[in-house]
């Protein structure tokens, strides 16, 4: 009977499994799609809010302005029909050229229907003409400036992430097994150094491994010329990434690692562990599938709250080690009193921020099996 | 009582001590800032221009700093006949008086001055003053260090002049002048006492001729000087009250606000709830710097401006959620239903039974806030987007940062306003974690 009954009951359960597998993947599809909705409303609101707030003094109106103005005099400065009038019917010709095209653009309309047009070129990162800065292409569009400038600090803040993450957790992990341990201890008497932000840390290590001792760039991204062949190019890059990433890490590292033991030592107490253990599992499985897994769904929202915060402070860390990025732009931007640039790269963190929010959600919906739509409560927030 | 026995718990924990010592060390530091330096004092000793720093030499550590050298770097002094510092006669003539100042000092560090320059404030009608300058070495030798005619205000710098460099077998005059032997090249300078004459010719009745000589060290006062010549310690001092007021009202406005919309959130429910809910949910991806950078740039750099600014973006924060989950498990609680039942009022409630109940809970949050914003507000100014008149420690860093300090080894620019945002970092972290401890027994096993 029992026989008999095997292979229906082995079918039965590859089948309920491959149901469960496309459960899963429904879910996080479902999710995925109601997550970039509701993202995608965000980040129109956040925009929108940055473009009232960047318009208060009129900032929006004068970039378009300018950049009408400047369209239409090279227009007319090319073109050889116009050559032959007087000055006087020139600046006619010109006036008449850019009230029609502040027309077309809508800046006759009131604010209410302009900042609406606003929105719609920042959403589509139509963001205008820079004023003093060029990308180093030579093209003077806020967009070319920006996104030539955004794989640096991509790049940069990415590999900080992805280290800090990985390490944080292990050591975490480490600890908890060790509770009451000496680097226990010593972990938690250094969790309050977090107070000081990276670029602080940053400012202390270029003193010491820079300036003192000479092993490592002041900063920049590359050394000067940028070797040719990619391989060296790489190592430079890697050379004058250790110094901003030690930085990140050790502004964030005792922190988290406190934080995160906490979490595991609570999961840790929990029957279900016992029960684990009374089983005779190894403590390697127990670990993996009774601790970590269920710890995750919380881990991840203390390490978004991280990577966001890392975000913002991206303008003056990158100022602090010189890296050509998104973030020294904006600064470089305020220096110049460069309006476009810093309006659009204001516009572009906001992206970035919503960007980062939703992969850190779609982690989210992998690990945590309870998240479901509408399920407001367990949101990575 | 209840705040006596905190107290008294608090002082069981060493960290707490030590945070709590250098807290008090930091406000008294503010008290005496305030009070030895009045505000507008203060603005005119850090932008008053080259007329209020011309006794600092530029760029010169702080002066303890010799006490761990084995060469002694000299410091700076200043002696003048405007003040009496230094001797000035006068003998009449037929028709020239002739006016003669010396400045003797001793000298014995064992490295070169920055520079000496020498200022001179003259009185005449008609004919230029005219005068004529000798260095004595401490073994007698005299140097002469040329002539000139003055205008009503002339400074004459030693070390940018060229003449005399010739005569100095091609040293920097400013060195050269403290060798035994120029041709000899850089030796180590001559300790004793050294003269500087003026000898001087007024031409007019009643023309007179007075000088102030500024010996430009390399070390000075207790916190060194910028490239502008200005004493860091006034930057220093007036930093403390500065960063501790706006990390102080920072974190107070943004916990107390928080705490008190996440209330009322939880109190009426609904669309009110929900409306909260998306707001935080934007402001989440509100880029935090940027905007404020951007409010710096098109609006106002002041301080009070950006401190509202940071308050407005910070209040719908992470820190909503938490106290709402707090505020939805204690709206459940009988008493709360008792108030109710005895005819309560929403704002009764929330202010006398749902607020204080968390007070508790956010005590140590607001601690740990504080140096987030002094942070901040050092970062803003490193940005180059500081308070426009106020000296702070921030903009201190910003200065040594735009004029590569690090590069030209002078560690201390940068140092010394590190050395007290660390400060200000430790302390409050230190006293939060203890709170946290105290506030929040689940922890303390852990």
């Amino acid at each position: 009977m029992s026989e008999a009954s095997l292979p229906f009951d082995a079918k039965a359960e590859a089948q309920t499994r491959r149901k469960a597998t496309l459960n899963t993947i429904s879910r996080i599809l479902r999710y995925t799609v109601v997550r970039l909705v509701v993202l995608f409303l965000t980040v129109v609101v956040a925009v929108y809010l940055t473009i009232l707030i960047a318009n208060m003094g009129g900032y929006v109106d004068q970039i378009q302005r300018g950049q009408i103005q400047e369209a239409v005099s090279m227009m007319l400065a090319t073109n050889p029909a116009f050559k032959m009038l007087s000055p006087a019917e020139k600046q006619a010709q010109m006036d008449a050229q850019i009230a029609i095209q502040e027309r077309r653009l809508g800046l006759d309309k009131p604010f209410a229907v302009r900042s609406v047009l606003y929105l719609k070129n920042a959403l589509t990162l139509e963001l205008g003409r820079a004023l003093q800065m060029a990308s180093d292409s030579g093209s003077k569009q806020v967009k070319n400036i920006i996104l030539e400038r955004l794989p640096a600090t991509l790049v940069l803040f990415g590999t900080a992430d992805v280290f800090l993450f990985i390490l944080a957790v292990l050591i975490a992990l480490s600890l908890s097994r060790k509770y009451g341990s000496f680097w226990d201890k010593i972990f938690i008497a250094l969790a309050p150094t977090s107070a000081a932000p990276g670029w602080f840390y940053g400012i202390f290590l270029i003193l010491i491994f820079a300036a003192l001792l000479h092993w490592l760039p002041f900063g920049g991204m590359v050394s000067a010329p940028p070797p040719e062949s990619k391989l060296l190019y790489a190592l430079s890059l890697l050379e004058h990434m250790i110094l901003p990433v030690t930085a990140i890490t050790l502004s964030l590292l005792f922190l988290s690692t406190f934080t995160w033991r906490t979490f595991f030592l609570i999961y840790s107490s929990e029957d279900y562990v016992d029960m684990a253990k009374a089983k005779g599992l190894t403590s390697r499985s127990i670990e993996r599938s009774y601790i970590l897994r269920p710890t995750l769904p919380t881990i991840i929202t203390s390490f978004a709250l991280l990577v966001i915060s890392m975000w913002t402070g991206a303008p003056i860390f990158e100022t602090v080690f010189l890296w050509p990025g998104l973030g020294r732009a904006l600064f470089m931007a305020v220096g110049l009193y460069d309006t476009p640039v810093i309006v659009g790269s204001t516009v572009i963190f906001a992206y970035l921020l919503v960007i980062t929010v939703f992969l850190l959600d779609i982690a989210y919906a992998l690990v945590d099996p309870r998240v479901k739509i509408g399920g407001g409560e367990s949101r990575p927030q | 009582m209840k705040l006596k026995n905190t107290f008294k718990e608090l002082l069981r924990y060493p960290s707490a001590i030590v945070g709590l010592a250098i807290i008090a060390f930091l406000l008294l530091l503010s008290v005496y800032a305030v009070v030895s330096i009045p505000y507008k004092q203060a603005v005119i000793l850090w932008r008053g221009g080259e007329g209020i720093w011309y006794h600092n030499p530029k760029n010169a550590g702080p002066a303890w700093t010799n006490v761990f050298r084995r060469e002694k770097l000299p410091e700076s002094f200043h002696m003048s006949t405007l003040d009496g510092t230094a001797p000035k006669t006068v003998i009449p003539g037929e028709k020239m008086d002739n006016t003669l100042i010396t400045y003797t000092f001793d000298y014995q560090a064992d490295s070169y001055p920055s520079d000496i320059a020498i200022y001179f404030t003259t009185v005449y009608t008609t004919k230029q003053p005219f005068v004529a300058m000798y260095w004595i070495m401490p073994d007698g030798t005299k140097i002469d260090l040329g002539s000139t005619a003055l205008d009503t205000k002339e400074t004459y710098y030693i070390a940018q002049d060229a003449k005399l460099q010739k005569k100095l077998a091609d040293l920097a005059p400013e060195k050269g002048l403290f060798v035994a032997d120029p041709k000899a090249g850089l030796t180590a300078p001559e300790k004793g006492t050294y003269s500087l004459i003026l000898s001087g010719y007024t031409f007019d009745k009643g023309s007179t001729i007075d000088a102030e000589m500024v010996l430009y060290g390399q070390v000075s006062g207790i916190a060194g000087t910028d490239h502008l010549r200005r004493d860091l310690t006034v930057a220093l001092l007036w930093g403390t009250p500065v960063a501790l007021a706006f990390g102080l009202m920072a974190a107070l406005g943004t916990t107390v606000l928080t705490m008190v919309i996440a209330a009322f959130g939880v109190w009426y429910g609904g669309w009110v709830d929900g409306l909260i809910q998306r707001i935080t949910e934007v402001n989440m991806v509100l880029p935090f710097l940027p905007i404020l950078i951007m409010v710096g740039t098109f609006y106002s750099r002041s301080l009070p401006v950006i401190l509202g600014t940071t308050i407005l973006l910070s209040i719908f924060g992470a820190g909503i959620k938490t106290y709402r989950a707090v505020f939805m498990q204690v709206r459940e609680s009988p008493y709360i239903e008792a108030a109710r039942a005895y005819g309560a009022g929403s704002l009764r409630i929330i202010f006398s039974y749902l607020v204080p109940r968390i007070i508790p809970l956010i005590i140590p949050q607001l601690v740990t806030l504080i140096p987030t914003y002094v942070f901040l507000e050092a970062a803003l100014a490193i940005l180059g987007l500081g308070d426009p008149t106020l000296p702070t420690w921030g903009k201190v860093i910003y200065d040594a940062q735009s004029n590569g300090a690090l590069y030209k080894g002078l560690y201390y620019w940068v140092m010394e306003p590190a050395f007290f945002l660390m400060l200000v970092g430790l302390a409050f972290a230190l006293l939060g974690f203890s709170l946290d401890r105290i506030f929040n027994p689940r922890l303390r096993g852990m």
